[in-house]
């Protein structure tokens, strides 16, 4: 358990507040806007009780005369705040420290090969911020020195060549959002439900904008064999030296040999100080602290495309090579894990990606799958990365189950989890991109559920 | 933009010398250079070394590197997914391993999966073992995988693995032709296998199969009050309290705690925790159990009363060393600060404490 995981360090309890609970005398502490009542009502046996319930229950009263928070005026509003650069690079609120990477409990046994999964329920927008981007790594990550970082490319090329980061930071680059989705993503699911939240069914998920240099201007200047140079292998400088096979035509057309993410250095966490973005397909080829890229005539069956990252079949065939993250979407707020505080309205937000082009379409339903309604598409809509989707709904507090829907530009429509199921079993790991049910239950909670 | 830019770029590129587009940036590789990273071999064998190494061998290198994580006969998931058995010598036959299309087998080997001895090979190679990548021999490497292969019955106890015979021990593999790729998957234009339809209205629905989180399973991810926002539409479950029953009634609301958090709580004992693991010794060193190297118990009990042991231990930590607790050795930590190397000799003399 994490420092921020202590009860001693939560802001806040959830309580749920009776009706008319308060006596008249402390009625009329409220009104009087008696501090030492908040102190009180923290202490006092009433422990199911708090200024906001009292304000909640005493606001419907004639003698209401407001809340403590703007009767009262607070401390930074009398007095002088810190001044500037008090933190040279600066930190989320003191107050955001629950949204934190977190790893599922068993679910691997070595945290050097591990993965830690981003808190999506409490993301907005469409961008990942760098220090809640989910990690992969396969034996541990580490801070590399960037002077001393070489790229090489080798292989079918004219001239092989060895690139330091002043020459790849010299270089004509783009900067491109995308998202990125590790191939077992939701794998957990396949079988039945296995986690509570959408941090741990879909938290293998992040989306930046990237900067680099196209892989194809890379692959020019070194004079790719155009006849015989269909693949090339990406490997990284970390212990394991990940490897993985890209087609050539995919390189050419939007990989990126990248070393920034949302506008800084990448973190060391995801390649610092370069890795591969390979856009729409799964994490695991986008090669972090990449080193070096050779040119073939043939994929490289690799440890991660012979072992792992292939999808058993209900026949025990392993399917090789598949590498597109399919259309999927998947609903962040309300979603598994939370409690809703009233009846009535909200907006309900979430995330919608393809790895085959721009999301066209994202439908939702408020009665597990029976009727859907389209939602509001945010822009930018960009090829292969998130898409905020939004929709509003009165919740009436009965139970229901709310799922989300993706279309993609080729037409493709997110499937159930009984349609991946027919054609693929339970037991292919990777590529779940089943539609996700969340169950609203009269009491608020919201919990993980398979529904079809 | 990207389009018309790489337009651009191929316009000028195709017709000169590639080098010659991007003067005084990147130079060209030497052959040692390129010797020294181009170490991937292919399944056609492209890259593989020439040598040889034998079952007996890869006896010796896998007691002393290899058997503390994955066991004396590969079989071991306590730390990573086994390497060995599920395999048939009916398998070997066939070249397609049976027990994949059993949904009733429990785990699914290494061995059961391998389509290409040059991904064994390769991986190896490269990546073991898991705390000193790299460091075998090619002999040593030859011997190992032929060392894995005797044990799933691929290969008789008195093999030796060379580049010449490696083809033969391919057409040996119980999986090999148990791999197919899958271009719907691959190819930018592919198209998916499952298909659904956008219905909007009285859609079909089971509704029978509905699977949930067994209740008891309610915690198994810490208490998910803690890992939500403080603010906004909903809150985090408190976990740690039974399932409410009762339907909402009026509005849930936050009660501000007593005092706000501190920023960074100072607590010694779990900082030096964050240390261990910043520093990877929690990859080798286990709180109470022996995994690759002994636990913090362990350490605690034998040097329990001698009064050098934290700076002997600071020590050992900075340069490494083996024999003391077996073959396996412990990698040098020189970049580790003297005062966070203290406070882990310490806390390791704790017991990890």
């Amino acid at each position: 358990m994490s420092e921020y995981e202590s009860s001693k360090y939560m802001l806040g309890r959830i309580q749920r507040a009776p009706e008319n609970f308060l006596s008249p005398s402390q009625i009329v502490d409220v009104q009087s806007g008696r501090r030492d009542f908040l102190r009180g009502a923290f202490t006092s046996a009433l422990a199911a009780t708090g200024a906001g319930a009292a304000l909640a229950s005493a606001s419907t009263s004639p003698a209401f005369k407001g809340d403590p928070n703007i009767l009262t005026l607070p401390e930074h509003s009398k007095g002088l705040g810190q001044p500037v650069a008090a933190v040279g690079y600066g930190s989320p609120s003191k107050w955001e420290k629950n949204l934190q990477r977190r790893e599922s409990p068993g679910l691997t046994r070595v945290s050097g090969a591990s993965v830690s999964f981003a808190p999506l329920q409490g993301f907005f927008g469409i961008i990942t911020p760098n220090g809640l981007h989910f990690e992969r790594h396969h034996q541990g990550w580490w801070d590399i020195d960037p002077s001393q970082h070489r790229f090489m490319i080798n292989g079918l090329v004219k001239n092989p060549k060895v690139y330091t980061m002043d020459d790849l930071m010299r270089l004509p680059s783009v900067s491109r959002m995308h998202f990125i989705e590790c191939g077992a993503n939701t794998a957990m699911e396949w079988g039945n439900v296995a986690v509570p939240t959408v941090q741990y069914s879909h938290g293998m998920l992040s989306c930046c904008e990237f900067t680099g240099v196209p892989l194809s201007v890379l692959m020019e200047d070194c004079g790719y064999d155009k006849v015989k140079g269909k693949y090339l292998l990406a490997e990284g400088a970390d212990g394991s030296s990940m490897t993985r096979t890209i087609a050539m035509e995919r390189a050419l057309d939007d990989c990126i040999v990248a070393y920034a993410m949302n506008g800084e250095m990448l973190r060391p966490e995801n390649g610092y100080p370069l890795r591969l973005v390979v856009p729409g397909i799964q994490g695991v080829s986008w090669v972090k602290w990449l080193r070096r890229i050779e040119v073939g005539d043939q994929p490289y069956a690799t440890k991660d495309e012979v072992l792992h990252y292939v999808d058993l079949m209900p026949d025990g065939m392993l399917r090789q090579y598949t590498g597109i993250q399919e259309c999927k979407s998947v609903i962040t707020t309300p979603s598994g894990g939370q409690t809703l505080l009233d009846k009535g309205f909200y907006n309900v937000s979430g995330l919608a990606w393809s790895g085959r082009g721009k999301i066209k379409r994202v439908d939702v339903s408020f009665d597990g799958g029976k009727n859907w309604k389209t939602a509001r598409l945010e822009s930018p809509i960009q090829s292969k990365c998130l898409t905020r989707f939004n929709i509003g709904w009165n919740w009436d507090g009965g139970e229901t189950v709310l799922q989300s829907r993706a279309i993609d530009d080729t037409g493709y429509v997110q499937p159930k989890i009984n349609q991946l199921r027919a054609v693929r079993g339970t037991r292919s790991i990777y590529h779940n991109n089943a539609i996700q049910s969340w169950k609203v239950a009269p009491t608020g909670e919201v919990a993980n559920v398979q529904v079809y | 933009m990207m389009r018309s830019l790489l337009l651009v770029f191929a316009a000028v590129a195709m017709p000169a010398i590639a080098q010659d587009n991007f003067p005084g940036v990147g130079r060209t590789a030497t052959a040692a250079e390129i010797a020294a990273w181009d170490i991937d071999v292919r399944a056609d064998f492209m890259g593989l070394p020439k040598g040889a190494g034998s079952v007996k061998t890869g006896r010796q290198v896998w007691e002393a590197k290899c058997e503390s994580c994955h066991g004396a006969f590969g079989e071991s998931g306590e730390v990573f997914t086994p390497i060995v058995g599920g395999t048939t010598k009916k398998d070997i036959e066939t070249g397609r391993v049976a027990n994949l299309a059993r949904a009733d087998y429990p785990q699914r080997t290494s061995l059961m999966k391998l389509a290409e001895v040059s991904t064994l090979w390769d991986y190896i190679n490269r990546a073991m073992p898991w705390n000193a990548p790299k460091s075998l021999t090619v002999e040593e490497v030859y011997a190992v995988t032929a060392y894995i292969l005797y044990l799933g019955d691929i290969v008789p106890v008195d093999f030796v693995m060379s580049h010449k015979n490696i083809a033969e021990v391919q057409n040996k593999l119980p999986n090999r032709n148990g791999l197919m790729v899958w271009r719907a998957m691959w190819d930018a234009k592919g198209r998916g296998d499952v298909n659904n339809v956008a219905c909007m209205a009285d859609c079909k629905q089971e509704m029978k199969k509905i699977s949930t989180m067994p209740d008891h399973a309610r915690d198994s991810h810490g208490n998910l009050a803690e890992q939500s926002r403080l603010i906004g539409p909903t809150r985090g479950v408190d976990t740690t309290k039974p399932i409410a029953t009762t339907p909402l009634t009026g509005r849930l609301v936050t009660v501000a705690a007593a005092s706000a958090p501190k920023a960074e709580p100072p607590r010694e004992a779990s900082n030096v925790a964050h240390l261990a693991k910043k520093y990877n010794c929690t990859a080798c060193h286990a709180t109470a159990s022996k995994f690759v190297g002994p636990s913090y118990a362990e350490i605690a009990k034998k040097y329990a009363g001698n009064a050098s042991a934290a700076t002997n231990l600071m020590n050992k930590i900075k340069q490494g060393g083996s024999g003391v607790w077996g073959a396996i050795p412990m990698p040098p930590n020189a970049a580790i600060p003297e005062a966070e190397l203290r406070q882990l000799a310490e806390w390791s003399l704790r017991g990890g404490k």
